[in-house]
């Protein structure tokens, strides 16, 4: 297969990566929206992928966990090839997998606690009693001891997510994926969230991967970082690296510089309050 | 050459629905009858529950609308019988064209009002809410866990509301019968039971199994091809309607032609 940057094939063993993507392609409707990603990502390891809106990270975190199905390449879970095994053995690493999506994805008929305890109840065989006690426990983790009986549309924004990551938690997962766990909240419930990754990556030595474009939040909790812009793996590193790197996009990015464009548009409107027209652009103060 | 490849794809387009629809029906079907035998039980209380909403909460309405219904064919084979002195066979008209066809219909159309728009805005709503995605990646099948509660509840109760809404339209049919043709309740009810042979009945229901079959298809794959915002589940809640009431006529027409020679042996 072309363009694969480590051909071997990833280890197996315990120490090996837990998570390894292979010149992954992802395709919409004939579009391409990943261009052939690889990386790896170690056990325990916090790597958080950065990208602009449309980069392609969120279409990235869905291929990881299997709702989009690579047009080509390799997505390693746990010494697995997700394409290639069969979904019964899919459900099985799915069981190991915990998520935690955007807008919490909590089932709105559901109470809170019913929410927690439902990947328990359809995958294990405990008793209802084993199972209240464990749904009280993961809420605890989260700090909504109490919230059982709630339902999702009681909840704040910010504890929605809480009560979705206790849910992912329920089945005790060796991953946690996190799809922007900070959009839509104010900075205080947002840090809030970002302390509870740091105490859920210490106390469990999870291998976990958030999904972010907020800086501040992926240098407190990463490990690693991956910058993701038009579908491409721009630069990897850790968050040193990626602040000392001298790429002009990871730098853009790393900085906050507009784009180009968004440039332009201002020096536009600069020119119309001057009433400068520059040479080569065109000018809307023309025709007067 | 322009119109015959719209005509072409449009062709192709409707088979391949057609296609998901049996799809889903057939994986619906396999966990509801098959699944519980291979040690993947089915969600009981929510079959319930989904049967509670699809069949009890419909009664007042379609009783209301059925017994109209029934009055309504009353009148009109009147119009017709009265010119001939056949007035005392109102009863038998609308006993059977209730039983055959207008129960059978009225109650998957008011079923469909109901409950196939209700499964395209529920299950589309989770779509869009990233539910659906939720689900699966907890490795629990939507297609299991939503659709199947929903196939059960709709195969069983259909079947009985239209049995309910036969007796209605009979009812309704006695009002005139009663009051214009010289009938008493019980010789109305007498002569109606004497007109309808067991086929009739049983005809009506079958189709009325097939209209289960046909509503929660669609209402579900309309749900579960939701993309996009909450205005893309308002118009998979119309999509869902408007199939659904075409998917049903034109099973009601297959079944009825079939029937149809089936019976002329």
């Amino acid at each position: 297969m072309p363009g694969i940057a480590d051909p071997t094939r990833p280890s197996v063993s315990l120490d090996g990566p837990m998570i390894s993507l292979r010149d992954v392609r992802v395709s919409y409707s004939g579009r391409e929206i990943l261009h052939g990603i690889t990386f790896d990502v170690q056990r325990g390891e916090t790597l958080v992928i950065l990208g602009g809106s449309g980069s392609g990270k969120s279409t990235l975190l869905r291929t990881l966990v299997g709702l989009e199905k690579p047009t080509s390449g390799e997505v390693w879970i746990a010494g697995n090839n997700f394409s290639a095994i069969s979904e019964a053995e899919r459900d099985d690493i799915r069981k190991k997998i915990g998520m935690s999506f955007q807008g919490g994805a909590l089932f709105g008929s559901m109470t809170v606690g019913e929410n927690v305890a439902l990947p328990l109840r359809e995958h294990t065989k405990l008793e209802d009693s084993t199972i209240d006690i464990m749904v009280r426990l993961k809420l605890d983790q989260v700090g909504l001891s109490g919230y059982e009986q709630y339902v999702p549309s009681q909840l704040s924004g910010g504890m929605k997510k809480r009560a979705a990551v206790a849910r992912a938690l329920a089945m005790d997962p060796e991953m946690l994926f996190f799809d922007e766990p900070s959009a839509g909240l104010d900075p205080i419930i947002a840090a809030g969230i970002d302390q509870l990754i740091l105490d859920l990556k210490q106390a469990f030595r999870m291998t976990i991967i958030v999904v972010t474009h907020e800086l501040a939040s992926a240098f407190l909790i990463a490990d690693r970082m991956v910058l993701i812009n038009k579908g491409d793996v721009m630069a990897m590193g850790t968050i040193k690296e990626m602040q000392n790197s001298t790429h002009p996009r990871v730098r853009q990015f790393m900085d906050r510089v507009p784009e180009p464009a968004v440039a332009q548009e201002l020096d536009y409107l600069q020119m119309l309050t001057e009433q400068q027209p520059r040479q080569g652009s065109p000018s809307p103060g023309k025709s007067r | 050459m322009e119109f015959a490849r719209k005509v072409g794809a449009s062709v192709i387009n409707g088979l391949s629905y057609l296609g998901s629809l049996a799809t889903l029906a057939g994986r619906a079907a396999f966990a509801a009858f098959i699944g519980p035998f291979l040690g993947r039980p089915v969600r009981f209380q929510s079959a319930v529950a989904q049967a509670m909403e699809v069949g009890v909460r419909a009664l007042p309405i379609l009783s209301l609308i059925t017994f109209f219904i029934g009055l309504i064919l009353a009148l009109q084979s009147a119009y017709e019988l009265k010119r001939f002195g056949a007035l005392n066979y109102v009863a038998s008209a609308v006993a059977i064209s209730m039983s055959r066809e207008l129960g059978p219909l009225i109650t998957a159309i008011v079923v469909i009002g109901r409950s196939g728009s209700a499964f395209a805005a529920e299950i589309g709503t989770m779509k869009v809410s990233e539910e659906i995605d939720a689900l699966e990646t907890m490795a629990i099948d939507p297609v299991h866990f939503l659709v199947t509660p929903k196939f059960i509840a709709m195969v069983l109760m259909l079947p009985c509301l239209t049995i309910w809404a036969n007796s209605m339209g009979i009812l309704g049919g006695s009002l005139f019968g009663v009051l214009q043709a010289d009938f008493t309740w019980i010789r109305y009810i007498h002569a109606s039971l004497e007109a309808l042979f067991l086929r009739d009945v049983v005809t009506g229901l079958i189709k009325s199994v097939m209209f289960g079959v046909v509503i929660t298809a669609v209402g579900c794959l309309e749900g579960l091809s939701t993309s996009g915002g909450a205005e893309q589940v308002g118009r998979s809640t119309t999509r869902a309607v408007v199939v659904s009431i075409f998917l049903v006529i034109l099973v009601d027409l297959v079944f009825t032609t079939m029937f149809f020679f089936l019976g002329a042996h």
